[in-house]
């Protein structure tokens, strides 16, 4: 994953505003938080056993999650209740609710964590969160069913996808003017950027294909397109994507085709596919990349695999339909 | 004639039209709608955008959308005028649209007859319209494709279901977008041999629809290994000398079966067989549980956000004959997209071609069948408020594409360009 500034201070400042007291500094313990579609809780595991530490009932069907830079806090969006739950980690209770626009779907913080970049499933927008404030700042109208958001690592760049208009829209941070659209496959789901901040990968998933965007020129330099064993490309629908802190290796989630890939980002190459469970959409390494999870959305568990031998070592049921995987790291 | 350069230019600057900025509301207080602040003007001139008109034909008296029926809710008939759902087709194109400089619009002709909308879609072919929606019922539809054949134009059927459309009476300008009989009594015998509710028994009605659909049943029966116990006629009448055939009670007793078929398309009298059947057993077809091309209630593949977006544009749930006009569209613009084109042959090849996918939201992408032009779908089985399977149900198999167990199949069509 991208480091991460941390800024102890900026962050104590922020969480006094808030009217909390500062929560004691959690260092990675490595807990696995699953948002749970439909049971409207998270699932937290503890990664030594797996064992189910707590379900911590959220806002009405949370799904992506982010934590702050210092990991003190984990943000859900909860897309039936338009709002962002804030849970702390140390206690792992919500604590607080930022409300967002109609059905908010992913987002993603700004580099120094004060702002909250949320796509408006419903509203055919991104929004901008003032996050100590909690008060919209801005609003970017996209095509329909905008999902995907990432910011670039200076912060000064925002991409979202728009499912229905094929396309990725550049955004400028600081002006919250929409600057360029890159179209690229059918229905564009997520996002990963390359630690360098050279390539930014794209899923598209109803073309069963990842698009890989040039940043310096907005092109799509590759099309990767998989097809794992016993399945036609029509059942492949990647979605969710990981990639390893040295920017070496990509994971893909292919949806309805149960599997994961294994990508060489600087070849482009599929190394492998690993089966996972049904509709498999989340995936997050741990802290030490030995050991992956995949959220399979159909099956209602988690897939455990050992990244060295890249075998799936046990499934664990959580609740009704898993969305996103983050690990405490 | 597009120029390439159009497509060349994938940076476009929309800061103008695309984005606003408002002043921070503060939430804790009321909600007042944000301010909208100035924007800076776009940097480059954008290229004046080309104009990509398509065709929309209806006729203004068409019984099948009574609005008696339509108020009723009956499955089977439409719930409003499927043009209603090209608004929310154009305004997802805009967005595109935006993008590769083509400027999509939609023109509505309302005809007395079919001679009027001959005479309008001639019209059209002249400004160099291409691509028409047609919302007919069969015959007149075949009038139309057979009135259009030597220009450079493509009908999608959206709304007429008829087998022989697809089969014996093809047109090679007619792409099909609503599902047909057989695709609809594929998925519904798929179900019931899924079940093991294999024996039924079918209530047909005096229309022709009623016939054609018993067609597809008894021979979605053989495919599927499900058995037709005995086809009877119903009348929807009140005259007691008939009772044999209006009374549900009698019309299903003095037989042993699984589910009732109702085959009616009219739908008003298979409305009232769920529980007056003689045995307790579930009904199907056109009451109880319905094979349809979409459903309100779908939820799964960003189905929501399509119903949501196409309930506030037309104030009213979203049925089969609106998702085939939406679908239709976005075929198209898809097809523009993905061919870099707005001229007829070059958008055509890629409407017909293999790397067409369209997301219909259900699931699967859809593309056009070689064979016949149907587009290949999966068919939502509902009830009144939910859908309860998808069609085509897991374990039936194809060699090349599952979506074909549903419809009739490349070995078997009876239709030829």
């Amino acid at each position: 994953m991208i480091s991460k500034i941390r800024r102890y201070g900026c962050v104590a400042l922020l969480l006094t505003t808030f009217g909390l007291t500062v929560p004691a500094f959690s260092a990675g313990t490595g807990l696995v938080f699953v948002s749970n579609e439909k049971t409207h809780n998270i699932t937290v595991l503890d990664p030594k056993d797996y064992s189910i530490v707590k379900w911590i009932e959220t806002s009405r069907r949370p799904r992506d999650m982010r934590f702050n830079n210092d990991n003190t806090l984990l943000y859900v969006a909860c897309g039936d209740d338009d709002v962002i739950d804030v849970i702390d980690v140390a206690t792992l209770e919500v604590v607080d609710h930022i409300p967002t626009g109609p059905s908010p779907e992913v987002f993603y913080f700004s580099p120094d964590d004060s702002l909250i970049y949320v796509s408006n499933e419903e509203n055919s927008s991104l929004q901008i969160i003032d996050v100590a404030e909690k008060v919209i700042v801005g609003e970017i109208s996209t095509g329909a069913e905008p999902e995907g958001v990432v910011v670039s690592d200076d912060g000064k760049t925002v991409y979202v996808t728009s499912e229905v208009a094929d396309m990725v829209h550049v955004i400028d941070a600081e002006t919250q003017t929409l600057t360029d659209n890159i179209i690229v496959g059918t229905r564009p789901r997520r996002f990963v950027l390359t630690p360098d901040g050279q390539e930014l990968w794209v899923s598209d998933e109803l073309s069963g294909e990842v698009s890989i965007i040039d940043r310096a020129t907005n092109q799509v330099t590759h099309t990767l397109q998989f097809l794992p064993p016993g399945f036609r490309q029509v059942d492949v629908t990647p979605v969710g994507m990981e990639i390893t802190k040295d920017g070496s290796t990509v994971y893909v989630t292919l949806g309805r085709a149960n599997h994961i890939a294994s990508v060489d980002a600087a070849s482009k190459e599929i190394k492998e596919y690993v089966l996972v469970g049904s509709r498999a959409w989340g995936v997050a390494l741990s802290p030490d990349e030995n050991t992956m999870y995949v959220t399979n959305g159909l099956s209602d568990d988690v897939s455990i695999i050992d990244v060295p031998s890249m075998k799936v070592t046990q499934s664990i049921p959580v609740g009704r339909v898993p969305h996103t995987v983050r690990i405490d790291d | 004639m597009i120029r390439e350069n159009i497509f060349a230019i994938s940076r476009v600057l929309l800061a103008g039209s695309l984005a606003l900025g408002s002043a921070p509301p503060s939430l804790a207080q009321e909600n007042t709608p944000p301010a909208t602040v100035p924007q800076p003007a776009q940097k480059e001139p954008a290229a004046p955008a080309v104009k990509m008109l398509m065709g929309y034909v209806e006729l203004a008296d068409d019984p099948r959308y009574d609005e008696d029926r339509a108020e009723a809710e009956i499955p089977v008939r439409p719930l409003g005028r499927p043009f209603d759902a090209t608004a929310v087709g154009i305004s997802d194109a805009e967005q595109i649209g935006k993008v590769i400089g083509v400027d999509f619009a939609i023109e509505r002709k309302s005809g007395q007859n079919i001679e009027e909308l001959i005479a309008a879609t001639q019209a059209w072919s002249e400004q160099g319209v291409g691509f028409i929606l047609a919302d007919l019922p069969a015959p007149q539809l075949l009038e139309l494709a057979d009135a259009l054949i030597d220009r450079d134009m493509m009908i999608f059927n959206v709304a007429a279901p008829e087998d022989a459309l697809r089969g014996e009476s093809c047109r090679e300008n007619v792409i099909h977008v609503t599902p047909s009989y057989t695709m609809l009594a594929d998925a519904l015998v798929q179900y019931l041999a899924f079940r093991n509710w294999r024996k039924i028994l079918v209530l047909q009605g005096p229309l022709e629809g009623d016939a054609q659909m018993v067609a597809a049943v008894e021979r979605a029966a053989q495919r599927f290994g499900a058995q037709i116990v005995e086809v009877r006629p119903f009348q929807l009448t009140n005259d007691p000398r008939q009772r044999e055939q209006s009374n549900v009670a009698l019309v299903t007793s003095d037989a042993d079966y699984d589910v009732v078929f109702v085959a009616d398309t009219d739908g008003e009298f298979a409305r009232y067989v769920p529980y007056a059947t003689q045995l307790p057993r579930p009904v199907v077809g056109a009451a109880g549980l319905v094979p349809s091309a979409w459903h309100w209630s779908w939820e799964r593949h960003g189905a929501p956000q399509l119903n949501s977006r196409f309930e506030k544009a037309a104030g009213r749930r979203m049925a089969g004959e609106d998702w085939a006009a939406w679908t239709a569209i976005k075929a198209v613009v898809q097809s523009v997209l993905r061919s870099k084109s707005t001229d007829f042959q070059p958008v055509k090849d890629y409407l017909l071609g293999e790397r067409l996918t369209i997301d219909g939201f259900k699931g699967n992408p859809l593309s056009v069948r070689s064979w016949d032009h149907q587009i290949r779908q999966p068919i939502l089985l509902t009830v009144g408020n939910a859908v309860i399977a998808r069609a085509p149900l897991e374990g039936f198999l194809h060699q090349t594409n599952e979506l074909d167990t549903l419809g009739v199949d490349e070995p078997e069509t009876a239709c030829q360009f």
